[in-house]
């Protein structure tokens, strides 16, 4: 903790905020004291208690025990609009915008009528200096649907700024974002820290947390386990607050390259140009790339939801003709979707029957008539040997946790025994000891001769498990590079587009 | 104030929230038959006792059941799989139509019932082909041609009852000619007003119950109407899906209009359907889209209708007080089962 900051003014103080869902305790006495034109990270796994604490500080819940206490007065526990009269605004990890309004008018939106006189002008001028202030360079008149997401997050710090905002809380902001829009954010944030805004931070990302906070508080079980400066840490000391344990972060061992599994020669999609691609058993093969150029058309292309427009696909040597879902799963593809609520499960149907989506027809059916009793006996064999926790198989999925519902699909798609793996995104949104488990995961699977295809964002995670990289950007794929052959800044020229050979 | 879901309701909440529906569905109806100058103890007595008062009562009011539990059958299948059919109607007309072909000497012997069935599900089959088609291919909201169908086809069975089909004998009402006694079908028990159309109903309702919980085409169907997109990755065929959906929902309501003629009214007659196929969404929607429910729901909505006349005839308030009351259930029931899943929060 620098000096400067220790003299600041206390902005905002919670003190033992205590709350109680019948027997679980999600926040147990937490203080929590933040200054004038300081950054503090909350940092926890899922379900530590970070959400429920802002709910709080909103007034969203009414704590059970404890005080919010903002520049010296207290905020009436259960009113959402005492907290952002007293100058606290917050950032949603979804974004609040209407996508037909402009910039200027979602900002002025709840905060005065769209119509009255002479209003547009003042809120136009007052929007420009806080852009200019705070380094956050949005056209005001441009209509929020044709923004990126990045700017959409800078227009809702400008809305919460726009209200006067002394306190910004930001609920992990960067998970929609690219990495440079991350870093934007975080030169955003310094400059407004400067100028008086405090801010906290909510993060499971432990780079980030030691790249944008001054200091760390570290929840778990509800609990504060820890409050360091990030100065006075190493992420390795934070993942081991997180945890509870230490975390060893080891370098994956190579795997052993066998056969090739799959093989896309020049294949065209809507989305991919001209892919070539080799996937070999006994390797982890990993795509690296800036969100939405093309890793989820390749995604599709290999899972069977879209047919190649061009180019021919190879499964163990021979070219495949009617390529379909359900081909591309006879033909022994493993597939772990992007987003598990949307494309990977059924919210309402029981995790027995969510385990059987893919399977139902070929495994659990014996003349077009399901066979019930097998599948609640193999969705018991996954919760066990994956490890999800839950009340049982007829339990909807949709009161799973991320983690346990991503063990639920892995253990579905694992236990088919796949040739040809494909993780798109496998540990996104998930807790330190999630993560670490689906990753020994792929690697088993590995071992055991799959040829897998890990989609990721994360630099770190393609580096620490991949035997092989692929750099895609704009549909293009670039040649292989063994693990650790280019360095961040070569990969980072490739994901910007730079140096394709003609021939990729 | 907001919704916060519960994870495991109480039995409580599950069985009293409806009961606490059907209450305040009562305490209504009283109020309307205030309303109207009547003694509201006195015309719910004579409802109840109008529905099932008698033998004469409760078997009318299995009567009338039957064209519900199948409309309402098919409006439950369909909605199940998020296929919005709103044209039951008109495929209900679609299978008395066939009833009437079929029935009236073209066919002869102990097959015509058989086949009269079966071409009549597969006349109201076609009919629901076509929207589901557009649908499927071209994206077209089934909401609108479903329901613009069922205006076609009352002018079409108009037109048929005014031209070629109407009947010679019929003094130039616009009826059809009657059935032969062997396309009839015939009374469950002798000398009781009660057709076999209501057994075949309750063996729909079973069929279908039994389609949707233990075959792969009730899991696809579920699955689709639940979330398309997991269904569509999980390689599930989406469009085939929707297409056996909707061959079963219009067979489901086709039946409803042929064992209307074939059972109960022996000829086709504008008058066929007081609104059999939009009632149906209710009883589904009642019967939370459960088929084994249908039945129930249909037995209830059919009471009321039942009960309601047979109340209008002596107490003098008017029959609409049977859509007020279904109308007024319908929106306790939705609501207590929104309240069976969330509870309202404050702040």
């Amino acid at each position: 903790m620098t000096p400067t900051v220790q003299k600041a003014e206390v902005v905002l103080r919670l003190d033992g905020i205590t709350k109680r869902f019948g027997g679980l305790v999600a926040n147990d006495a937490i203080c929590l004291t933040l200054h004038r034109g300081e950054v503090v990270a909350l940092l926890g796994e899922n379900g530590a208690g970070k959400t429920t604490l802002m709910n709080i500080l909103f007034g969203h819940y009414v704590a059970d025990a404890g005080t919010v206490w903002v520049r010296g007065a207290a905020l009436p526990p259960g009113h959402p609009r005492a907290a952002l009269r007293a100058g606290v605004g917050m950032v949603h990890q979804h974004f609040t915008l209407a996508d037909n309004l402009t910039v200027l008018e979602n900002i002025r939106l709840g905060t005065q009528p769209l119509l009255s006189l002479g209003g547009a002008a003042k809120a136009r001028a007052k929007v420009d200096q806080l852009s200019r202030d705070f380094g956050l360079a949005v056209h005001p008149d441009a209509r929020v649907g044709s923004l990126s997401v990045g700017e959409r997050q800078r227009v809702e710090i400008l809305k919460a700024l726009y209200r006067d905002a002394q306190i910004l809380i930001l609920d992990e902001p960067t998970a929609v974002l690219t990495p440079q829009e991350s870093d934007a954010l975080f030169a955003t944030l310094k400059q407004a820290t400067a100028r008086g805004l405090s801010v906290i931070f909510i993060s499971h990302k432990l780079h980030e947390v030691m790249a944008a906070a001054d200091r760390c508080v570290v929840l778990r079980h509800g609990r504060v386990v820890g409050e360091v400066a990030t100065a006075a840490t190493s992420r390795a000391e934070l993942a081991a607050l997180m945890m509870g344990e230490a975390l060893a972060e080891t370098q994956v061992a190579p795997g052993v390259a066998g056969a090739v599994r799959l093989a896309l020669d020049a294949v065209s999609s809507p989305g991919l140009r001209g892919v070539s691609l080799h996937l070999r058993g006994g390797l982890i093969t990993g795509l690296a790339g800036v969100s939405g150029n093309g890793q989820a058309a390749l995604a599709d292309l290999i899972g069977g939801a879209v047919l190649p427009t061009a180019g021919v696909i190879a499964c163990d040597g021979a070219a495949v003709t009617q390529w379909s879902a359900r081909a591309a799963l006879a033909a022994g593809v493993g597939r772990i979707p992007e987003d598990r609520h949307k494309t990977g499960t059924v919210a309402d149907f029981t995790l027995a029957e969510n385990t059987a989506l893919e399977t139902y027809a070929s495994r659990f059916a014996r003349a077009g008539v399901m066979n019930w009793a097998a599948v609640r006996a193999h969705a018991l064999s996954v919760i066990r040997d994956y490890d999800v926790r839950c009340e049982g198989p007829d339990q909807r999925i949709r009161l799973l946790s991320g983690g346990n519902m991503q063990k639920l699909i892995l253990g579905r798609v694992m236990e088919e025994q796949p040739g040809i793996l494909i993780a798109n995104q496998p540990v996104r949104g998930l807790d330190v000891g999630a993560i670490a488990y689906v990753h020994s995961r792929l690697v088993a699977a590995r071992d055991a001769g799959a040829a897998v295809l890990l989609i990721s964002e994360d630099l770190d995670e393609l580096e620490r498990l991949s035997d092989v990289i692929h750099v895609i950007s704009a549909g293009r794929l670039s040649r292989p590079f063994d693990r650790g052959a280019l360095s961040r800044a070569e990969i980072g020229l490739l994901m910007a587009g730079q140096g394709f050979d003609h021939a990729a | 104030m907001r919704l916060e879901p519960i994870a495991h309701p109480s039995l409580a909440r599950q069985l009293g929230l409806p009961v606490a529906a059907i209450m305040a569905t009562v305490v209504v109806a009283g109020g309307l038959a205030a309303l109207a100058g009547a003694n509201p103890f006195a015309v719910l007595g004579q409802i109840i006792t109008g529905a099932v008062g008698s033998k004469f009562a409760a078997l009318e009011t299995l009567n009338r059941a039957t064209p519900l539990i199948f409309t309402g059958l098919a409006v439950a299948v369909a909605f199940r799989a998020k296929l919005w059919n709103i044209g039951a109607e008109a495929q209900l007309y679609a299978g008395s139509i066939v009833a009437v072909l079929l029935g009236t000497g073209a066919l002869g012997g102990p097959l015509v019932l058989p086949v009269s069935a079966v071409a009549a599900m597969l006349a109201g089959a076609a009919l629901l082909l076509v929207p589901v088609v557009l649908k499927v291919r071209l994206g077209v909201d089934e909401v609108v041609t479903t329901l613009l169908v069922n205006f076609i086809m009352a002018l079409f069975v108009s037109y048929l009852l005014e031209g070629p089909m109407k009947d010679p004998m019929g003094m130039g009402w616009p009826k059809s000619a009657a059935l032969l006694k062997e396309a009839r079908l015939p009374r469950i028990i002798d000398g009781l007003r009660l057709h076999w159309g209501f057994g075949l109903a309750l063996i729909a309702a079973l069929t279908v119950w039994l389609i949707q919980t233990r075959t792969t085409l009730g899991f696809e169907m579920r699955a689709v109407g639940q979330n398309i997109r997991a269904a569509r990755f999980a390689g599930m065929p989406v469009n085939a899906v929707l297409v056996k959906t909707a061959l079963l929902s219009g067979g489901l309501a086709a039946l409803a209009g042929w064992s209307e003629v074939a059972g109960l009214k022996g000829h086709l007659s504008l008058d066929l359907s007081p609104g059999f196929g939009y009632t149906g969404i209710i009883v589904a929607m009642l019967a939370l889209l459960h088929p084994l429910g249908v039945v129930v729901s249909a037995l209830f909505v059919a009471g009321i209708f039942v009960g309601s006349d047979a109340m209008s005839r002596a107490a003098g308030v008017p029959t609409y007080i049977a859509d007020m009351l279904l109308a007024t259930a319908l929106l306790f029931m939705v609501l207590a089962i929104l309240l069976t899943r969330f509870r309202v929060v404050r702040g």
